[in-house]
């Protein structure tokens, strides 16, 4: 089975690492990846890191993208532009965002869906 | 003045050794009100983005911008990145094919250029960001081809410190709200670089 798949992006790694191991305790089978820090893994966020983590979150049903603050949002943005996937950044608390859409996801819920849950909810 | 890709990639070189030289002050101006990465990140994407296009042959104005776009976006980590990423790029399309670029040509593809920035960051004039620079500089550039390189500059060095008056509403920044008077915005200092390095260009009559 597909799932809608989940990037979180965050000026820090460590940000994304632990949201990924907190929803990791639950939902396993819902493809998640993460953009932290710069290309040299300092505090920023990069667009080529968030271009690869959108292909491969993908799994053909589509992906969420969740951010911190700041230019995480810009190079998101620019990176939906740039995305030949179908991709939909969700303006949402990173922490409960990601988790809510997680489960979502993991239920068999389409894009489309989740999106409307998520803008519901936040 | 024309604008050739002789003079382009001089005028990204004389930005960079600008902000090479004013790495620290852009870094401390960034420190008052924001995440103090402004002098690292430009003085990268820069110099990086000279690198690239020392290496290359033009025939194009708009494949230099295009190649500073795509550095900009990929090598600085902070909202800086986006925004003269975008800058760059909607320069590029907007004089895509054409070398050298006319005066009517350079200053629409800057408005666009503008237009980019202003759309990427969500921004208008008056909110402590770039566009309090690049609104009244390409504003001047619109009203004729007459130009000087003295007025360019004094447009931008006033706009730069005026935006010390203002509140930040954008960015890092406006987590300081009015906090953050009394500081230059950190964007505005760099575009101002920037705009002083296109007067230096406009100055040598297009034969930097």
């Amino acid at each position: 089975m597909n799932f809608v798949g989940i990037v979180l992006i965050s000026h820090s790694s460590k940000i994304v690492e632990g949201i990924k191991e907190l929803i990791r305790q639950v939902i396993t089978d819902v493809p998640i990846e993460i953009a932290g820090g710069t290309e040299n893994n300092e505090i920023g966020t990069s667009i080529d890191k968030i271009a690869k983590a959108i292909q491969d979150a993908d799994q053909g049903k589509g992906v969420l993208l969740f951010y911190d603050i700041g230019s995480a949002k810009m190079n998101a943005e620019m990176a939906v532009e740039l995305a030949e996937t179908d991709v939909k950044l969700v303006d949402a608390p990173l922490v409960e965002g990601a988790y809510m859409a997680a489960v979502e996801s993991g239920m068999g819920k389409s894009l489309g869906e989740i999106y409307k849950a998520m803008k519901e909810e936040f | 003045m024309e604008l050739t890709v002789q003079d382009s990639i001089y005028w990204i070189k004389f930005a960079n050794e600008r902000i090479q030289s004013e790495k620290e002050y852009l870094t401390s101006l960034d420190q008052a009100i924001g995440d103090s990465d402004h002098g690292i990140n430009m003085a990268r994407g820069f110099q990086q983005s000279v690198n690239k296009i020392s290496d290359g042959s033009y025939v194009h104005v708009s494949d230099v911008f295009k190649d500073v776009a795509m550095t900009m976006m990929s090598k600085v980590g902070g909202a800086s990145g986006p925004l003269y990423g975008t800058a760059f790029l909607r320069l590029s399309s907007a004089v895509k094919e054409k070398n050298p670029l006319d005066h009517k040509v350079f200053v629409e593809g800057l408005e666009d250029a503008l237009n980019g920035i202003k759309q990427r960051g969500k921004a208008n004039k008056g909110e402590k960001t770039m566009v309090d620079v690049w609104e009244p500089v390409v504003t001047l550039l619109n009203k004729n081809n007459e130009v000087t390189a003295e007025e360019i500059v004094n447009t931008a060095k006033e706009a730069m410190e005026h935006t010390k008056k203002l509140v930040a509403t954008k960015g890092r920044a406006s987590y300081f709200k009015e906090k953050s008077i009394g500081h230059i915005d950190p964007g505005s200092a760099s575009s101002f670089y920037l705009f002083e390095s296109l007067a230096k260009v406009w100055k040598s009559g297009g034969q930097a």
